[in-house]
């Protein structure tokens, strides 16, 4: 086995404990990179199917090429979409120029707090990765959100050998991270092995690229001349920018990630 | 940077965990790594040296890692990091583990994901409580590749007497625990002391840095030359074919073995073995999640686990083990947990608590008790209400390990010691 294997292996086993233990469970679908692979996984773990509905949190802001992906695979690939919108914020006239950390708030963590009280869903599988900032980095692969989603980072509960936090309290919901252990790098090597579809804003035009992607007006594409899977991978082996370089909520206050996730953000 | 080979095309990973008493400079060691080996990003730094200046803080490397609010106005380390780096020779996973005794579970929750451990030593302030807790949980973990790091020579003006010193107590101790140490290494995390480079203020030390230390470590999984174990996740209907499927977590398992599941005792021939978007293999290892179809249609359920005839696992409803416990309400005598192990999950009794001990001191607090409190390790006997599969630790890690549950949360880990068929045999 070659470490993408491992990492592969690792997740498919959290995939199917997560399938078996939660009735009501959905999958978190950006239409990124990360969560592209997660559904991949999805179907090496239930042979090409996804019995799992997965969840799209359109703010109204994403990149339509975004949308368009989104639309053709759910199609192709037989999915359960749900879609779901903060209408309510929107029509209020919630933006970023309100400030970032409120507009994610209001457009993601409450649109998609929305979606989880209608269906009434215990699991959320997300695509959140350790090397992806330092929240992250302290993240379990099955993480406990209390009844007003929040997390309590302080005290989270033990995860050993594989055994994790299945049994829960009916006022909470358990968040399921499967690519953890993955790095950008891993994520881009396993797309190339396995050739899976990803949005070509990803692929450098006019030495312009997306490395991350998020809602338009917070997210900045970099200079690149990366414009293949070839170039991508051999891009991040010599850089030394972080991935979210490129994402305003980040820098908008020294904790803001640890201020949105602890709030229930992705 | 001569480590670093940036067109890197090996394949395989170390994860090792860095643990010690609070305040012994795990996560500035982590920190000071990252920057050395070029894996911490150029923005971070600099993002992390501003938050500093803004906060009227001093740039420390532990704030790279320590990346919450909290953390860092406290100076210490929560709950465990994950971060990642390459060499020319490997990928690493590094795992810094907190080093205050009120995170213990946050620590065993890292190290238990770790191959290879480093043990960190203030020299000034020399071997403390968590230091010897640590390396117990290491060996209970079964972790046997163990490095000790005294750090802070800096501050003992690099003197090898200190140092010596450190080796010689701390080397008895880990002797009484049966921890054999790979090395000692003197190092200053802050200074950057046999991190990466060999330090040009300790020339009385021969060994190895840091970075030279992990590079030599083995990375041997021997995972496939024990039985074979293959845990049932689950059943799946898929496209008219009955797959089991599963992780095989020890051995190896080819089309046309024959399978019998345990505890029920059914078996018949492996038919296939299943994979999505991938060839079909003859043969899968100890790693692989995995699906089977069968020459025959058993009724197998999750928690049973598939071996070959010819070694088979114990089934008992009764167990010894060594048990930590991370509860807040302490471990009862008669009391009722649901018991992990593999896939399996039952309700267990605590039969009885054979002895206590102090995780740190390793003193014996008391025989025959009726508790067991918070970070304190004991041996129990378990019962199960129905006969489970399993193997002892010493044989198989795998289904040899177990965790207790209850009111929702894992509150203790242990490794199974031997089968308790009769009361007799206790």
């Amino acid at each position: 086995m070659d470490h993408l294997d491992k990492l592969e292996n690792q997740s498919v086993f959290i995939l199917r404990e997560a399938q078996k233990k939660f009735k009501k469970l959905a999958m978190l679908w950006s239409i990124g990179k990360d969560s592209n692979v997660l559904l991949w996984l999805a179907r090496k773990a239930f042979y090409g199917h996804v019995p799992i509905p997965l969840v799209h949190i359109d703010t109204s802001y994403k990149i339509p090429e975004m949308i368009e992906f989104r639309d053709r695979y759910a199609k192709e690939w037989d999915l359960n979409l749900i879609v779901g919108q903060n209408k309510k914020a929107l029509a209020e006239g919630m933006n970023y120029t309100l400030g970032r950390i409120n507009c994610c708030t209001a457009l993601k963590t409450n649109g998609l707090h929305q979606i989880m009280e209608q269906y009434d869903y215990k699991g959320l599988i997300l695509g959140i990765r350790r090397d992806e900032e330092s929240t992250r980095a302290k993240e379990r692969y099955f993480s406990p959100r209390d009844k007003n989603f929040e997390w309590d980072f302080k005290d989270q509960p033990p995860e050993l050998w594989d055994q994790f936090k299945t049994n829960f309290d009916e006022n909470t919901h358990i968040r399921i991270h499967p690519l953890l252990h993955w790095t950008e790098l891993n994520i881009w090597e396993y797309i190339k092995r396995e050739n899976i579809p990803v949005v070509s804003l990803y692929f450098s035009k006019n030495g312009k690229r997306y490395r991350s992607l998020g809602c338009a007006p917070c997210t900045a594409s970099i200079d690149s001349k990366a414009s293949n899977l070839d170039e991508i991978i051999a891009e991040l082996k010599a850089g030394k920018t972080s991935e979210r370089a490129g994402r305003a909520q980040d820098q908008e206050d020294t904790y803001a990630m640890q201020k949105l996730r602890t709030k229930g953000y992705m | 940077m001569e480590t670093l080979d940036l067109n890197l095309t090996s394949t395989e990973t170390l994860k090792f965990v860095m643990v010690g008493h609070v305040d012994h400079g795990k996560s500035t060691l982590v920190g000071r790594l990252l920057s050395e080996t070029g894996f911490i990003p150029d923005n971070k730094i600099a993002h992390v040296k501003k938050v500093c200046e803004d906060q009227g803080k001093v740039f420390e490397f532990a704030f790279l890692l320590d990346g919450l609010e909290e953390e860092r106005d406290q100076g210490i380390t929560i709950d465990v990091a994950q971060m990642f780096f390459r060499t020319k020779k490997r990928n690493y996973v590094v795992i810094d583990a907190p080093g205050h005794k009120e995170f213990l579970k946050n620590m065993i929750s890292g190290a238990s994901n770790a191959d290879v451990a480093f043990l960190m030593i203030d020299a000034e302030e020399g071997i403390q409580e968590q230091t010897q807790r640590h390396a117990y949980i290491l060996s209970l973990l079964g972790i046997k590749q163990i490095a000790i790091v005294v750090n802070k020579m800096d501050l003992v003006k690099y003197s090898e007497k200190v140092f010596n010193d450190v080796v010689t107590t701390y080397t008895k101790y880990l002797a009484s625990i049966n921890v054999k140490p790979r090395t000692f290494i003197p190092i200053s995390a802050y200074h950057g002391d046999n991190v990466v480079q060999k330090s040009v203020n300790m020339p009385w030390y021969q060994g190895e840095s840091i970075l030279g230390v992990l590079e030599n470590f083995a990375t041997h999984d021997d995972r496939s030359k024990l039985a074979a174990r293959f845990p049932v996740q689950d059943v799946y209907k898929f496209d008219k074919r009955r797959i089991i499927a599963g992780r095989l977590e020890s051995g190896t398992i080819s089309i046309g073995d024959e399978i019998i599941f345990m505890p029920s005792g059914k078996s018949t021939k492996v038919k296939t073995i299943e994979k999505w978007n991938a060839p079909m293999p003859m043969t899968v290892v100890a790693g692989e999640s995995i699906g089977l179809t069968m020459e025959d249609q058993i009724f197998v359920e999750r928690g049973e686990i598939g071996c070959l005839k010819s070694n088979k696992t114990l089934v008992s409803d009764r167990f010894s083990a060594n048990i930590f416990w991370m509860g807040n309400k302490h471990l009862e005598k008669g009391g009722k947990y649901i018991l992990k192990v593999a896939t399996q999950e039952v309700e267990c009794v605590v039969e009885a608590i054979l002895k206590v001990i102090n995780s740190s001191t390793l003193e014996e607090i008391s025989k025959n008790s009726h508790e067991v409190a918070k970070n304190e390790v004991a041996e129990i006997i378990l019962s199960t209400k129905k006969p489970i599969a399993f193997d002892t630790f010493d044989e198989i890690p795998e289904t040899g390990r177990f965790v207790l549950v209850s009111d929702h949360d894992v509150r203790g880990g242990g490794i199974i010691l031997k089968n308790v068929e009769h009361v007799s045999a206790i």
